[in-house]
């Protein structure tokens, strides 16, 4: 394979652009959805976005080790940017929900949650994700140790299929989008089934 | 720079709308950037209807920018840019099946004969949304009147369209639905003075994405029932075929009366939002039994389980 540009294999700017960058969908859409730019329903097609563009970004957190093991492209200093951003995304689209979607109607949030598949799952998802959010940061992972650390982490995969299925059991027939996300993510943890050998491993990542 | 002209434009200067509307229409055939026949609203006259809600219409934009119409694309956003394709005139529409005077029609000999009514209707989405659309139509018992069903006929069958050329959305390597849409009324539900074939809205003729030509509007019954741009309807003895209980059963009875007490299985029917009020804070308003229209068709379902007739 053609060597790749450095500034892409192995690139060396710092994570907190990738914070900014990441929290432009999110306030654009809110934006757009404060001033009824955003359809008939905003509240809906808010909650959608911000669901979809976590999705995205569990994703792309999933992408990086693959990317890292079998093409040596290194963005691993940027993955908690990732990570956290999915997080915050994740956050936004359950607040869109409690606070527009259902007005803070705790009954029916409650019933929602207990009797509805879809969100069953999503809220599963959401708590896998919450001790991965608290322990994303230096100091978390020095009390855990690495071992502990990325065990606990290992978490981040049930939550991406959570999320997948999440989106699939939402929708009436059967739409592109969810069916693509869900191939995906089953595509990225599959990778992670493979032996070492298998993987497509570059000497010297 | 001087103003040579006084501003003495009246009412009288205004070009008419039928004249304007002709004019688009000619420059759009010359530019060649519409198909002869397709959308360019008309104006209608309506009779006003007290069949009518009193709530406050939601907003054209709203009403043909938000559709589902699978046809033109599984996103609400999607029809109001693809339905454009669709070519609306010339339109017949086959009137058939246990009826003593089968035949098929022009879309002009089908409206000629009727009286058009304004008729605004509540419209409640399966999905847990609604609208308020005020509709020009005529009721749909006046039409099968015209071909005279027989006795042994219990059900009307109802399809759209299925034009692959026109219709973004029905190809594919994954159907969403099994093309072409079908769907279904009781007799009874069809004679029903609420059921209408809607050729408007707004005063005009029908957007594409709202269905044109010729739609139904049951306004008791979940939006999807309301099928869209007609080309056949069959008399029969059995209850027909349905597309959205073909694609899942146990989602989408054949009924599909709205009735906040039978949940989707996957979401609640008990509250809905009201589509271009309050914006992005609007909240949810209970949803009524019948749409609010229990009144005159709770009738129809004395009897019958509506847990288990879903």
């Amino acid at each position: 394979m053609p060597a790749l540009p450095r500034w892409l294999r192995q690139p060396t700017f710092p994570a907190w652009p990738v914070y900014l960058l990441g929290a432009i969908p999110g306030i654009a859409f809110f934006s757009l959805a404060l001033t009824d730019n955003l359809g008939a329903d905003p509240a809906k097609a808010l909650e959608r976005e911000l669901g979809e563009w976590a999705l995205r970004l569990i994703i792309l957190g999933l992408v990086i080790t693959p990317l890292r093991q079998s093409l040596g492209i290194n963005w691993l200093r940027y993955r908690r940017a990732v990570g956290l951003l999915a997080f915050f995304y994740v956050l936004a689209h359950l607040v869109t929900y409690i606070l527009l979607d259902q007005a803070l109607d705790w009954p029916a949030i409650w019933a929602d949650i207990v009797k509805r598949p879809y969100i069953t799952i999503g809220m599963l998802g959401f708590l896998l994700l919450v001790p991965l959010a608290l322990t994303s940061n230096n100091a978390m992972i020095r009390r855990l140790g690495g071992v502990r650390w990325r065990r606990l982490h290992r978490l981040v995969y049930p939550a991406a299929l959570a999320g997948a299925m999440h989106f699939l059991l939402l929708v009436k027939s059967w739409p592109p989008e969810p069916i693509i996300y869900s191939a995906i993510v089953v595509a990225l943890l599959g990778w992670r089934l493979l032996p070492r050998g298998g993987r497509g491993v570059q000497a010297g990542s | 720079m001087l103003l040579r002209h006084a501003p003495d434009l009246g009412e009288r200067d205004v070009t008419p709308k039928a004249l304007y509307l002709s004019r688009r229409h000619l420059l759009a055939g010359a530019g060649g950037m519409m198909l002869a026949g397709s959308a360019v609203a008309a104006p209608l006259t309506a009779a006003k209807s007290s069949f009518s809600t009193d709530e406050t219409p939601t907003p054209l934009k709203d009403v043909t920018s938000y559709n589902n119409y699978y046809e033109f694309g599984v996103d609400k956003s999607e029809p109001a840019r693809n339905a454009h394709r669709l070519t609306t005139s010339p339109w017949r529409v086959t009137v058939d099946g246990m009826v003593a005077k089968p035949t098929s029609l022009a879309l002009e000999d089908i409206i000629k004969p009727t009286k058009l009514e304004e008729r605004i209707y509540r419209m409640r989405c399966v999905e847990g949304w609604s609208m308020v659309i005020p509709w020009v139509g005529f009721p749909l018992a006046d039409l099968l009147a015209r071909v005279e069903p027989l006795g042994s006929a219990k059900y009307v069958a109802f399809e759209t369209a299925l034009r692959p050329e026109e219709m973004t959305g029905v190809g594919g390597f994954l159907k969403v639905l099994d093309w072409p849409y079908r769907e279904g009324l009781r007799l009874d539900e069809a004679l029903h003075p609420l059921t209408l074939l809607a050729v408007g809205l707004y005063g005009e003729t029908l957007p594409n994405q709202n269905g044109a030509p010729l739609r139904l509007v049951v306004p008791w019954k979940y939006g999807f029932k309301g099928i869209k741009s007609i080309v056949r309807i069959t008399l029969t003895d059995k209850q027909p075929e349905t597309s959205w209980n073909m694609q899942a059963p146990q989602e989408y009875g054949f009924y599909s009366n709205v009735n906040p007490a039978v949940d989707h299985p996957r979401w609640s029917q008990a509250t809905e939002r009201r589509i271009g009020e309050g914006g992005l804070f609007a909240k949810r308003r209970p949803t009524l039994p019948f749409n609010g229209y229990a009144d005159q068709v709770a009738g129809l379902y004395t009897g019958m389980d509506l847990r288990k007739f879903y």
